[in-house]
């Protein structure tokens, strides 16, 4: 069930370049059972910026009532939300969207994880949740530069854990592409988050496979009301068909929609 | 007893509130946080006669204080708005408010005919803001003897009262409200959205995919009080008031304006439960300006000037 409510900062870190992990406490993460679903937080008091803020959840803590996000500071609404401190308030509506089925890998089997910049948070709950109920994790993580790069060690303790920069500062030179190639292992369910064209090459790579992606777009009102973020569906390409990225989303079946 | 039921063509409001057109979709994301009967009425998404995909992405950028859209109307179309989404709101006891929109006359008055049928259709609201395509795309709106015209056939046609949603997109607003009240409109939503748009300062371009877009949020609230005031003293049809409100406050500013009743919007992005909130707060600030009944604050900011100036006189 989505809620409003004002959740404290239990912490708020800078851990690389433009990039902060917040973590927040409150009832409402009772209500976050899926990895890979967003909230939507309201970052100013006043009318400035208007609109909420949709940001991925990076890991729950059920038991203390924490969830965790990784965000990058880079307009003015996520650059007000990295001047917050300990023990203020923010307004969070959520869990919003819906996420990551872990189901479609089980135990014995491997999964394929595949993240390309602020698209590789939403992962590592994820891979809490597979590796929980005995799945094999690997994780291919793409960042621009080195300075850029955040979780790797987090990530390595799941599971065995790829990187590639852009600029070839860490990891493999290039994008996350030159590494899944080189892969040789057969995996059962394939995740993957990050900017488009990362994840059309995800699909192209992996045709007909359980392939699940999770699509990032301008949002309004992050609960299907304002169809400002709304794709086209694979069936009738270009036609009328259509899915909301919030709501029907943000991860969805690879082939459901057009990227 | 209620202090906040408002009567007017077609409309029995419990109360004064109500979601504005496209910033509710058909209520459905909205009942999971709330009653929607609660509301004073429901103002749905434009309808159009057939199933229409919209605009390209991106469909909203962020403005100071407000929000630029261009989602293009999209709907599923009549046949499936009749089908589905009004019969899934009969579960409420609230009326309806559909907002017919077109690219023709016939357009219009094809929507109008059906939607208007609907048992908890109690009004239509013409969005003349559409672009007249057998016109050079010029919007039905900014020119009033088409404005009165399509309101006219619609009329027709129509098996509830109809109300006009005006553009402020215009050189005279009040040219426009008066020509649609001629036609027969039986009352004035207003306003649309205000035409802007923005640049990414990274590659030049503009932000919206559409290019330009309509401007809402509390930014544009000044412009609209100042229209619904204009209008209201050139009209004797009610006005349905609407721009930028996200409190109880602003609410009653449309009111003294001149609005008998007012549509929230943006508002319901930013906070789901903003309708009911207002609905709350409302009495408590009708006690705090020592009023019996939301009733005689419409209109009183050049209601009272008038009365002076007769005094005077």
């Amino acid at each position: 069930m989505i809620k409003n409510e004002q959740l404290m900062i239990v912490s708020q870190k800078q851990i690389a370049e433009s990039i902060y992990e917040l973590t927040l406490q409150g009832e409402l993460v009772s209500e976050m059972k899926q990895p890979g679903q967003f909230v939507h937080l309201k970052t100013g008091d006043g009318y400035e910026p208007l609109l909420r803020r949709p940001i991925s959840i990076s890991s729950i803590d059920n038991e203390k009532k924490q969830f965790t996000m990784i965000y990058r500071a880079e307009g003015r609404g996520t650059a007000l939300l990295s001047a917050k401190k300990e023990k203020q308030k923010v307004d969070v509506l959520g869990p919003l969207g819906n996420g990551f089925p872990v189901e479609a890998a089980a135990e014995g089997e491997t999964a394929l994880l595949i993240g390309g910049g602020i698209g590789v948070p939403p992962l590592f709950e994820l891979s809490r949740k597979l590796t929980e109920k005995g799945v094999r994790v690997i994780h291919v993580l793409g960042f621009q530069t080195k300075n850029a790069m955040f979780y790797e060690q987090q990530f390595s303790l799941l599971g065995e854990t790829h990187i590639a920069t852009v600029d070839g500062s860490y990891g493999t030179k290039g994008l996350v592409t030159d590494v899944i190639d080189n892969l040789r292992d057969n995996f059962a369910a394939i995740y993957s988050c990050g900017p488009t064209p990362m994840l059309k090459a995800v699909q192209d790579k992996f045709q007909g496979r359980d392939v699940f992606l999770s699509l990032e777009e301008r949002m309004g009102c992050g609960i299907g009301a304002c169809f400002a973020c709304v794709c086209h569906a694979a069936e009738g390409a270009g036609g009328k068909s259509y899915r909301k990225v919030c709501s029907d989303g943000p991860v969805f079946p690879a082939g459901e929609v057009v990227l | 007893m209620n202090t906040l039921s408002i009567n007017l063509p077609g409309l029995d409001l419990k109360n004064p509130i109500m979601p504005a057109s496209g910033c509710f979709g058909f209520g459905r994301e909205y009942s999971q946080f709330y009653d929607l009967s609660s509301l004073g009425a429901i103002m749905i998404k434009a309808t159009t006669a057939e199933p229409r995909f919209g605009n390209p992405t991106p469909r909203v950028a962020e403005t100071s204080a407000g929000m630029l859209n261009a989602i293009g109307l999209q709907n599923p179309g009549l046949e499936k708005v009749l089908e589905e989404e009004l019969t899934w709101l009969e579960q409420f006891d609230v009326p309806i408010i559909a907002n017919v929109a077109g690219s023709c006359e016939e357009d219009y008055v094809h929507v109008a005919r059906e939607i208007s049928k609907a048992p908890n259709v109690h009004a239509l609201e013409l969005n003349i803001s559409c672009p007249n395509v057998k016109e050079g795309g010029i919007a039905f709106g900014t020119i009033p003897e088409v404005a009165r015209e399509v309101t006219r056939k619609v009329k027709q046609v129509s098996d509830v009262p109809v109300y006009v949603k005006l553009s402020p997109n215009v050189s005279s607003i009040v040219e426009i409200a008066k020509a649609v009240e001629s036609g027969g409109a039986d009352g004035i939503t207003m306003i649309n959205t205000l035409l802007g748009m923005r640049i990414d300062l990274r590659t030049g371009k503009p932000v919206l995919a559409n290019t330009t877009g309509g401007l809402s949020g509390p930014a544009i609230k000044p412009v609209a009080l100042r229209m619904v005031y204009e209008v209201n003293q050139h009209i004797s049809i009610p006005i349905i008031g609407m721009g930028g409100i996200s409190t109880a406050e602003d609410a009653m500013e449309f009111i003294y304006a001149g609005a008998s009743a007012v549509a929230v919007g943006t508002a319901n992005f930013v906070d789901p439960f903003v309708c009911p909130k207002i609905i709350d707060e409302l009495p408590g600030l009708l006690q705090k300006i020592g009023a019996a009944h939301i009733s005689e604050c419409i209109g009183r900011s050049w209601k009272q000037n008038e009365a002076i100036a007769n005094h005077r006189a």
